[in-house]
């Protein structure tokens, strides 16, 4: 770094204009900035798609959009929260907040930091083009073939096939720098004194979901890269009568797909993992036991693939295993559920808006979680496959599950980012709506599933008809309170009470001996680490 | 008045609907407005699909009681408003996290082994099957299917029917005509007929795109793969006769919602009765007989090409 004294803020060196500061910007501050930006602008761009699912779910009948355009929608929709929703927000995080948690004046490849930042609009103007351009009559719009690309469907898009697996090229080649930086930052750049097993759960859980990235990203980029020379070079990789197997395209893709599942949870863990501790005003419980069932779930998340996969005609050995593999998930997920439990056993809780996502979260998660239990019941799942008992199951675990751990942690780390509190009043009201809509909006779709509504069709019979309109007056009511999760962003950063150093009375950690806002430039020389500096500084459990 | 309704509505949904079963036997295990839960359909895979899930299902009741109830009363306990204060050195406990590593292994072990039967069972892994009384090849196409009875030349497509078909294209169609049509989007032109009382082999496949065959009552549903040749089976007892109604479950296109299922399961007399009928229909019109049998068949005459799709289900037969 140019910079060797301490506590340097921009302002003493020269002024760095916008353009400079925001397209040229290697500091980690910076950009953990705009990759949150930019996931917000993506998370409203998702879920516009998903209001239009809704509004034409809303009654029987094909009203408002074609079966084509729906299920581009459906298709995109995945797309968009998946890769620039959910993964970009916990990057973000990481990247503000791993550096300030370990003390380290940086991320330890800033340029790259900068670079896997920037690619993400191109990969996402690229995504997003067929369906700009089908708006102006080029084309055949978005793809279409569900988010999964199974082939032979996917490869009867026209060219958005193309713009498609480009852009998650893309999309991969951004993940890995990302996973890479991480890695390099946490195990080369921490302060003296704190060791692996001192750090916060939140530095644990993205080191391993990091490695989850370096291993299953190249894996979807051969597998959407067989797809593109299936499709425009002749090839047969998955085409049946080359000699191909399209259900080889399924086991490659899940052993993508499954630990990616994991890639969007494990940092929401680490995030509530920080929270509950620092509003029950008691350290964490048992904290080894929570690394070890972290990397426990990122070891099984490898070896459970085919579960998305019971229906494709799998022998009975292949059925068994697979379904014992997922059932023994749940024992080290039940261990983090049972030791946050017991961390607000005995504890002084108060309930600021953060925590109210993180305990929001908990109980969520633990829904989803549940139906995820019985989804691994293989003659069970022979009824819920590819049915809105599923989209309940993975929404609940995605939507109250990431993206309430990802909201908590932006009203946590806030008053850190910006210097001032955010409206605490309107904070609580933005968790109430979003939790009673939410529910809303994904509980009734377990009970269409199981009467037998099948997923990714824009239509259905009227006897689905009521649980469907509560689904849409749910899913309007969620995308409209998070214009208010929009607002009180805003006006944090706009003004408001100031910040301390340590926001919250009982956060430990060292991103709380900082000054609020984050000066541009933090711990240039390695901090001194102090007693009770550290959540996790003098464990010995 | 409206809510009342509603409610009835809704635990007739809850609790199986006895009325409706009396009423109208073609329509018990159709989805119900407010229906919440799964249906133990007219099978014993149904059965086991029901019993699998309604385990799983009070597993997790049991589980999540205890676990919401432990958070809910440290929320309402140690609360820093009613002057709580934290015990900071409860940090962690070496007996708790046994415990708690240890009894769910002990339920998931306790819930694998009747799901392993179950699975056996669907698997046809019981070592005295009672041999398949015929075979139905599937074929999933853009977006109908077609049914081939194997060794009887007789093959024909199934599709939706005309009125939803004309519905559900009509943008203006209002509410009352779309409820008006019952079976709106989930029937027919040509019904997949099959006996009851006997072990049906299914054979599925794909033309085109990966597509999935899946009627709920009868309990499971299984991909069909363009290249690939699946196999499942089924059998309706007697004294559940009745039609039974599916759809395509995985995505296949524009109209993947449009691609209904219907089973009629009638009595074996019925059955060949219907078989005599329909293959009558076919015969007189010899011009149209060869394009549904000998697709593939080339030169080969067509008792050649009935004579070679007949062989696996034959080979099947004690």
């Amino acid at each position: 770094m140019a910079h060797d004294t301490a506590a340097h803020d921009d302002h003493h060196d020269h002024k760095q204009g916008f353009f400079e500061r925001w397209f040229y910007s290697t500091n980690h501050k910076d950009i953990g900035t705009l990759y949150l930006l930019f996931s917000l602008l993506m998370f409203f761009i998702g879920g516009a798609m998903a209001m239009v699912i809704r509004a034409e779910l809303f009654q029987p009948g094909l009203q408002l959009v074609a079966p084509e355009f729906f299920n581009q929608m459906t298709t995109t929709h995945a797309l968009v929260m998946i890769f620039g929703a959910v993964m970009p927000a916990f990057v973000g995080l990481a990247n503000w907040m791993i550096p300030l948690m370990i003390g380290a004046p940086d991320m330890a490849l800033p340029r790259m930091n900068n670079w896997s930042f920037w690619i993400m609009p191109f990969a996402f103007t690229l995504l997003l083009l067929p369906l700009i351009l089908e708006g102006f009559g080029i084309g055949g719009g978005g793809p279409a073939g569900g988010w999964t690309l199974y082939p032979p469907l996917s490869l009867q898009g026209g060219t958005s096939t193309a713009f498609t697996i480009f852009a998650i090229h893309m999309m991969g080649v951004s993940s890995i720098m990302g996973a890479i930086n991480i890695i390099a930052t946490v195990l080369n750049m921490r302060a003296p004194g704190v060791d692996l097993l001192k750090m916060p759960i939140f530095v644990w859980t993205w080191l391993i979901t990091a490695f989850l990235l370096i291993a299953v990203m190249p894996v979807l980029a051969g597998s959407v890269t067989m797809l593109l020379t299936d499709k425009f070079f002749g090839t047969s990789f998955f085409n049946a009568a080359g000699g191909g197997d399209p259900v080889m395209y399924q086991h490659i893709f899940w052993f993508f797909g499954h630990p990616e599942v994991y890639i969007m949870i494990l940092p929401a863990f680490g995030v509530v993992s920080e929270i509950i501790p620092t509003f029950a005003r008691k350290p964490l419980f048992g904290y080894q036991a929570m690394v070890y069932a972290t990397a426990s779930i990122a070891f099984l998340s490898f070896i459970v693939w085919a579960h998305h996969m019971f229906t494709v005609g799998m022998p009975l050995g292949g059925e068994l295993y697979f379904m014992y593999a997922t059932m023994l998930i749940a024992i080290p997920t039940g261990v983090k559920v049972f030791n946050w439990t017991t961390t607000l056993w005995r504890g002084s809780i108060s309930f600021e808006t953060p925590m109210l996502f993180a305990l929001g979260f908990v109980i969520m998660f633990t829904i989803g979680g549940f139906s995820g239990l019985m989804l691994a019941i293989v003659s069970a799942d022979m009824q819920y496959h590819d049915t809105y008992f599923v989209v309940a199951h993975f929404h609940y675990v995605l939507v109250t599950g990431a993206i309430f751990g990802i909201m908590a942690g932006v009203y946590y780390w806030l008053p850190k980012w910006t210097g001032h509190m955010y409206n605490e009043t309107l904070g609580k009201w933005h968790f109430w709506l979003s939790t009673i809509f939410v529910n809303l909006l994904f509980f009734p779709q377990h009970f269409l599933g199981l009467a037998g509504m099948q997923r990714r069709v824009p239509d259905y019979n009227p006897a689905f008809a009521d649980f469907n309109m509560w689904s849409s007056i749910g899913g309007f009511g969620f995308g409209l309170s998070q214009l208010l999760f929009a607002y009180i962003v805003w006006s944090s950063i706009r003004g408001g009470a100031k910040a301390e150093a340590r926001v919250w009375e009982s956060a430990k950690g060292l991103e709380w001996t900082v000054p609020s806002p984050a000066p541009h430039h933090t711990f240039t020389t390695p901090p001194v680490i102090r007693d009770g500096d550290l959540a996790h500084g003098d464990v010995t459990h | 008045m409206m809510k009342t309704n509603r409610i009835t509505a809704m635990l007739t949904g809850l609790f199986g609907s006895l009325a409706s079963l009396a009423a109208f036997a073609d329509d018990t295990k159709e989805p119900q407005l407010w229906q919440l839960n799964m249906t133990d359909g007219v099978t014993t895979s149904s059965q086991n699909a029901y019993d699998s899930h309604m385990l799983m299902f009070w597993v997790c009741v049991v589980i999540g009681i205890v676990v919401f109830g432990a958070m809910g009363l440290a929320m309402f306990k140690f609360r820093k408003s009613k002057g709580a204060v934290p015990d900071t050195e409860f940090t962690h406990s070496t007996f708790l996290e046994i415990l708690w590593t240890g009894i769910p292994i002990i339920i998931l072990i306790a819930s694998a082994i009747p799901a392993t039967a179950k699975v056996m069972a669907l698997y046809n892994d019981d070592h005295s099957p009672k041999p398949f009384g015929m075979t139905v090849k599937i074929t999933g196409q853009q977006w109908l299917w077609t049914y081939e009875y194997k060794g009887e030349d007789l093959e024909f497509t199934s599709r939706l029917d005309r009125e939803s078909d004309r519905l559900r294209q009509d943008k203006t169609a209002s509410q009352e005509a779309i409820t008006a049509h019952k079976h709106y989007l989930r029937d027919v032109d040509n019904p997949l007929v099959i006996p009851a009382d006997t072990r049906i082999r299914f054979v599925i496949t794909a033309d085109d795109v990966i597509h999935a065959w899946w009627v709920p009552a009868l309990g499971w549903k299984q991909d069909a793969i363009p290249g690939v040749i699946n196999e499942a089976w089924t059998e309706v007892p007697a004294a559940k006769i009745g039609t039974y109604r599916g759809v395509c479950a995985e995505l296949c296109g524009k109209d993947h919602g449009f691609m209904p299922i219907v089973v009629k399961v009638v009595s074996k007399a019925d059955y060949k009765t219907w078989l005599a009928e329909r293959k009558a229909a076919n015969n007189p019109a010899p011009a149209a007989a060869p394009a549904a049998v000998t697709i593939d068949a080339g030169d080969v005459p067509a008792e050649d090409a009935a004579a070679q799709a007949a062989a696996p289900a034959a080979s099947t037969q004690p």
